[in-house]
């Protein structure tokens, strides 16, 4: 179809004069288009960044690191081996704070927030009843979905990244900062060991882009928000349980959880980055299966709210 | 009103809207059965129906927010929902009430709504959002939180979000619920005003007045199925002349009625003991204070009182548009089923 939209009856509601030309060269459309997909992004990552609950869930996050190391540094010694892993090695270097918080974090924290934002994506909009606008404006359904999938990924990304530098930094504050010792022996300079530090926060936001799917696709299923994340969350808390299941090991490396705290291999000197390719690989297998299922539900959802 | 260019695309008809056969099935509950909507481009047109009479549910699949079980829709003369991305950006919506995201600003909403059409240029974003807002009465309000906005005001804004672009079709549900009497008055005057720059105007209501002030055209939906439409005039031309007769000898009176071959003489027992109610269309064709034939109303006084009739009141009447909707959707606003 021609995308010929001047009429004589178009009327200028905005009292404007609409920026579409007739005969608008269709390279510049394209052009344009892409353009106003980033403009959808940029929105949605403004409406998801300036709502208070996501504030409050990465304040929330941010508490983790800064309980481990007042704790720890009002408290006398760790014994050696008591508590979570790392958290003996707080007080020769402030560092580990952000690791202990982020391995504390993965099993619950983590996978609650992720959940919450990502099964919001859809049912939040439509129980809001901003859902039928956005698609009215027209959004186009493909694109609001990876739009909206775009969101929970920027909010994967932002969590474990949070717990990482409120770590390091209440760690600098309250304790030394020098050289850390690997897992193998060796032993890195303090910028090196931060560069390590981010690469576990990105090592656990991948980990949680098939959660993020999944969030997604429950979010199409339903117009209560609530419904999808708890489903979410629930997910997330099965999964680990069957992973702990000696008698279900065949279904273990199929679980999307079963890599989430493999990310030890990361403090060896040199990286061993099997279990960062393997939970990738993983990750996008969901992301791939629960994409496709979002997408067929969504794109033939009728939205009655 | 306006003729399509030749730059346009070309319309198989002059219409608008036009649905065919469209139903949508819920479960068993057939919400929308069979409608053949035809509106006009250029008309102020009025959808009317008691509440749950699938005005809404027809608009959802006007817009391709649900898909229909059967039938077809095409809006601005191209199919609906397959040319969406095309035909959506040239269509203003109101649909089921305002909704916004409470945590942000009057402005940010409309924003956000903007950012959604790919074919907004974002570069007068800013400008065209000021001047929505103006036009609805907003902008002292803009950049206060929706949270804080009353029901009114939201339903201002929602308007306001159907303006951001220019528009060829304004598809507006219940645009004055909520709204004060002054508000009413207000969107009555934009509707007014939207329709004399050239927009097509899809105005649904279950409040007839509302509908008779500002529309040129009319649907009536009950009970899921379209069971009238056409200008205002065509309307109330279908519903006929009438006589109404107040007489204690009801029996006497709708003998003599019948003997004049107006027939279905409807009787109503009268309120204050003055005697009986009677009804009696008058034939099509034979204007109220016509002269002339034989049923003239004048003849009908005379027969009666030459019968013995005590007639004490005595009038014709033109159907209202009330009562041939209450005729249509039947007496009381009952939500259906």
């Amino acid at each position: 179809m021609s995308s010929e939209k001047s009429s004589p009856s178009v009327i200028s509601g905005a009292g404007v004069s609409p920026g579409h030309t007739p005969g608008g060269a269709p390279a510049a459309e394209t052009v344009r288009r892409g353009g106003q997909s980033r403009g959808l992004l940029a929105s949605e990552l403004g409406v998801l960044f300036r709502r208070r609950r996501t504030w409050a869930m990465l304040c929330a996050l941010a508490a983790i690191p800064i309980l481990i190391a007042v704790a720890v540094r009002v408290s006398s010694a760790v014994p050696p081996g008591r508590g979570p892993a790392f958290l003996d090695r707080i007080t020769q270097n402030g560092l580990f704070v952000g690791v202990t918080a982020m391995l504390v974090s993965v099993p619950l924290f983590l996978p609650l927030t992720v959940g919450v934002v990502a099964g919001d994506t859809v049912a939040g909009e439509a129980g809001q009843g901003t859902l039928r606008y956005l698609l009215v404006a027209p959004a186009g359904r493909v694109r609001l979905l990876l739009v909206k999938y775009a969101g929970a990924v920027a909010f994967a990304v932002a969590a474990p990244l949070v717990v990482a530098l409120v770590g390091a930094a209440i760690g600098a504050a309250l304790f030394p900062v020098g050289p850390v010792t690997l897992l193998s022996g060796d032993s890195i300079g303090a910028s090196e060991a931060m560069l390590r530090l981010l690469l576990i926060a990105a090592y656990l936001a991948v980990s949680l882009m098939g959660l993020s799917a999944i969030g997604l696709f429950m979010s199409t299923l339903t117009d209560v928000p609530v419904g999808a994340m708890a489903s979410t969350v629930v997910l997330a808390v099965v999964s680990q349980v069957l992973d702990a299941l000696p008698q279900l090991e065949w279904l273990h490396p199929w679980l999307f959880s079963h890599y989430w705290l493999d990310f030890a291999d990361l403090l060896r000197q040199p990286v061993a980055w099997d279990s960062f390719l393997t939970n990738s690989l993983l990750q996008g297998g969901y992301v791939a299966v629960f994409g496709a299922l979002a997408y067929g539900r969504f794109i033939t959802k009728d939205v009655l709210s | 009103m306006t003729a399509a260019g030749p730059a346009t695309e070309p319309y198989a008809t002059d219409l608008c809207i036009e649905t065919t056969g469209l139903s949508k099935r819920f479960g068993h509950q057939l919400a929308v059965d069979g409608v053949d909507l035809a509106v006009p481009r250029g008309s102020v047109f009025g959808f009317l129906g008691p509440n749950g009479s699938g005005k809404t549910t027809t608009i959802r699949l006007m817009l391709g927010l649900a898909a229909a079980s059967s039938g077809s829709v095409r809006l601005l003369g191209q199919e609906m929902p397959g040319q969406l991305r095309e035909v959506l950006p040239r269509v203003g919506a109101l649909v089921e009430g305002p909704a916004f995201y409470p945590f942000l600003s009057g402005a940010a909403n409309l924003h956000r709504f903007d950012a959604a059409d790919p074919r907004a240029p974002a570069a007068t974003r800013k400008a065209r959002v000021r001047s929505a807002l103006e036009r609805v009465g907003l902008t002292h309000a803009a950049d206060k939180k929706v949270r804080a906005y009353s029901l009114g005001m939201k339903q201002r804004l929602g308007i306001a979000n159907a303006l951001l672009a220019p528009r060829e079709l304004l598809v507006l549900d219940e645009p004055t619920n909520g709204l004060d009497p002054q508000g009413t008055r207000e969107v009555r005057s934009l509707v007014r005003s939207l329709a004399a720059d050239g927009a097509t105007v899809f105005v649904s209501s279950h409040l007839l007045a509302e509908v008779e002030q500002i529309c040129t055209h009319a649907a009536i939906m009950s009970a899921g199925r379209l069971v009238a439409q056409g200008t205002l005039a065509e309307l109330r031309q279908d519903g006929q002349a009438r006589i109404r007769v107040l007489t204690p000898d009801a029996g006497a009176a709708a003998e003599v009625l019948a003997r004049l071959g107006l027939s279905a003489a409807v009787s109503v027992p009268g309120s204050n003991g003055a005697g009986d109610v009677l009804y009696a269309p008058l034939p099509a064709g034979v204007p109220p204070a016509g002269a002339d034939g034989a049923v003239a109303p004048e003849a009908v006084v005379a027969a009666l009182v030459a019968a013995g009739v005590r007639v004490r009141g005595f009038a014709t009447e033109q159907v209202s548009l009330e009562e041939r909707f209450v005729a249509l959707t039947g007496e009381g606003f009952d939500v259906v089923q």
